[in-house]
């Protein structure tokens, strides 16, 4: 009996027809494409993009040049020079993030004692030359005076879970 | 349809005819031509962008959207790109079948449509062997893969193109079995006549005229010689001559830019021709479904349609056969099921219960 229901169902290709039932089925389900420019997926507040150097609210910079970032990062995509300030204070002369090395892992944030070096929601960023991606300190401050109303929204939504 | 033609040749013989009677045939074939050769490489430009749209709908994505409204002209985009791309030669290769290869597999695809007939009438050339030249000229297609693969000199390419040859030829047996059985029943080799033959029986007189088509008594020949089709044009499932995933590309490798665009095209075309044959042959041509509604050219693009979908579908669906699977399959199971059935309806035939007559 399990041979003849085998053979009717190998003879009128069964299988197949469930399969196509399958894929049929599929090409009336609503699709899940996400328009990319006109639309985007909801970000979270932990999203780790383009990098940014912040200041205190007085202006001065956070970043002690501890060189903790530049220890933990594993791709090895962060430069630092340490150099004193008129002031006598424990600061960098140089701050250099290698975007196109960076795996965008986020420890250089976790590492930061002071939330110095920090990663924002901005993913939209490119290069057209070699080197444009080699972001310096300068750039990076910018880059934090820029977002800084976002990051320090971004921050609070955090601090419960720290 | 046909009193337009009728006034085209009427004005056209009178154009040229006193002087010169014989050049109007050859303008006259000329522009029969262009007007079949033109709307097939649209359709086939149109299929690309049908393919991706059905098989991103069964991916649940929403396939090209970005050139013109819902990606209407993304074909003119990709010709416009493999147009404008470099044709790369290897060092290695042969250069002259290297260059005619794509021709070889592209002709053979378009010359075929000459026999199609699309309505009454509606022919480039009601030859009377018309099933004979389709199968002369459809094998000669595997031509093309085979030198493309050669004259690529490269392992991967040529590995494709040996599957490719295999495959053609076996499944080549299977369909001209269906096919001899297709003009057992129709005693004729004319397509024409292969339609008028299904125009008539005891569907027909129910006005019910899709169950006198050749589909229904000849079901098993029908999805043999469907299958062998995808099998003949190197469609997914049985799409090893190309095997992305085993040998990179198969045996247009080697290619790039419109060269390569025309092993699409040839392919393309040839979807296209299968489904209009298997329409043909199974399916009614272009006589409706139903006798309350006329006959004409709509239905038989309809099937076509619905045969290309189905292709479209078989993509989506099932994963490649492997190669050993698609010879047993070819070998093992369509031929002697084809010349079983080939027995069959002959006996059928013979037996008072004949329903051809």
């Amino acid at each position: 009996m399990g041979a003849i229901k085998h053979f009717f169902k190998t003879f009128f290709l069964w299988e197949l027809v469930k399969g196509l039932m399958v894929t049929g089925k599929y090409f009336f389900v609503r699709k899940i494409t996400v328009q990319y420019p006109e639309e985007k997926t909801p970000q979270s507040f932990r999203f780790r993009g383009l990098h940014a150097l912040r200041r205190y609210p007085d202006g001065d910079e956070r970043c002690i040049a501890c060189k903790l970032c530049e220890a933990i990062c594993p791709a090895r995509a962060i430069n630092i020079d340490i150099g004193e300030r008129a002031d006598g204070s424990r600061r960098t002369t140089r701050y250099d993030i290698d975007l196109s090395k960076c795996i965008f892992c986020g420890f250089c944030e976790e590492a930061c004692p002071v939330d110095a070096i920090v990663e924002t929601r901005v993913f939209e960023y490119h290069g057209e030359a070699r080197g444009d991606l080699l972001y310096t300190k300068d750039m990076l401050l910018a880059n934090g005076a820029r977002y800084e109303p976002q990051i320090v929204v971004d921050k609070a939504l955090d601090a419960g879970y720290r | 349809m046909e009193t337009l033609m009728q006034t085209i040749t009427q004005y056209g013989s009178g154009l040229f005819g006193a002087a010169w009677p014989s050049l109007w045939l050859v303008v006259w074939t000329l522009l029969k031509i262009i007007v079949l050769v033109v709307p097939v490489l649209t359709c086939v430009a149109y299929l690309t962008y049908f393919e991706r749209k059905v098989i991103g709908y069964m991916h649940s994505r929403i396939g090209p959207n970005r050139v013109g409204p819902w990606g209407l002209f993304q074909p003119l985009a990709d010709a416009g790109k493999a147009i404008f791309k470099e044709v790369i030669t290897p060092s290695r290769a042969n250069r002259k079948l290297y260059f005619i290869a794509p021709t070889l597999a592209l002709a053979p695809a378009i010359a075929v449509w000459a026999v199609v007939p699309f309505g009454e009438n509606l022919v480039v050339a009601n030859i009377d062997a018309s099933l004979l030249y389709i199968l002369a000229i459809g094998s000669m297609s595997v031509y093309g893969l085979i030198l493309a693969g050669w004259s690529s000199n490269s392992k991967y390419a040529f590995l494709g193109s040996m599957r490719a040859a295999a495959q053609v030829v076996s499944y080549e047996i299977a369909m001209g079995f269906a096919l001899v059985v297709v003009l057992m029943v129709s005693g004729s080799l004319n397509l024409t006549d292969i339609v008028h033959a299904q125009q008539k029986g005891m569907g027909v007189d129910w006005g019910l005229n899709f169950l006198s088509w050749n589909w229904l008594p000849l079901l098993p020949l029908f999805v043999v010689f469907f299958i062998s089709g995808i099998a003949e044009t190197n469609r997914a499932p049985f799409d090893v001559a190309e095997g992305e995933s085993e040998i990179v590309a198969g045996f247009h490798l080697e290619y790039s830019g419109m060269a390569f665009a025309i092993f699409f095209l040839a392919e393309y075309t040839e979807m296209i021709l299968v489904s209009a044959l298997t329409s043909l042959m199974f399916l009614g041509g272009w006589s409706s479904p139903v006798a309350f509604l006329p006959d004409g050219i709509w239905w038989l693009v309809a099937k076509i349609c619905g045969l290309l979908f189905l292709f479209l579908w078989f993509r989506a669906s099932f994963p490649r056969y492997r190669y050993d699977h698609i010879m047993r399959l070819g070998w093992k199971v369509f031929i002697p099921l084809t010349v079983f059935w080939l027995l069959l309806v002959g006996v059928w035939m013979l037996s008072p219960l004949n329903i051809w007559k």
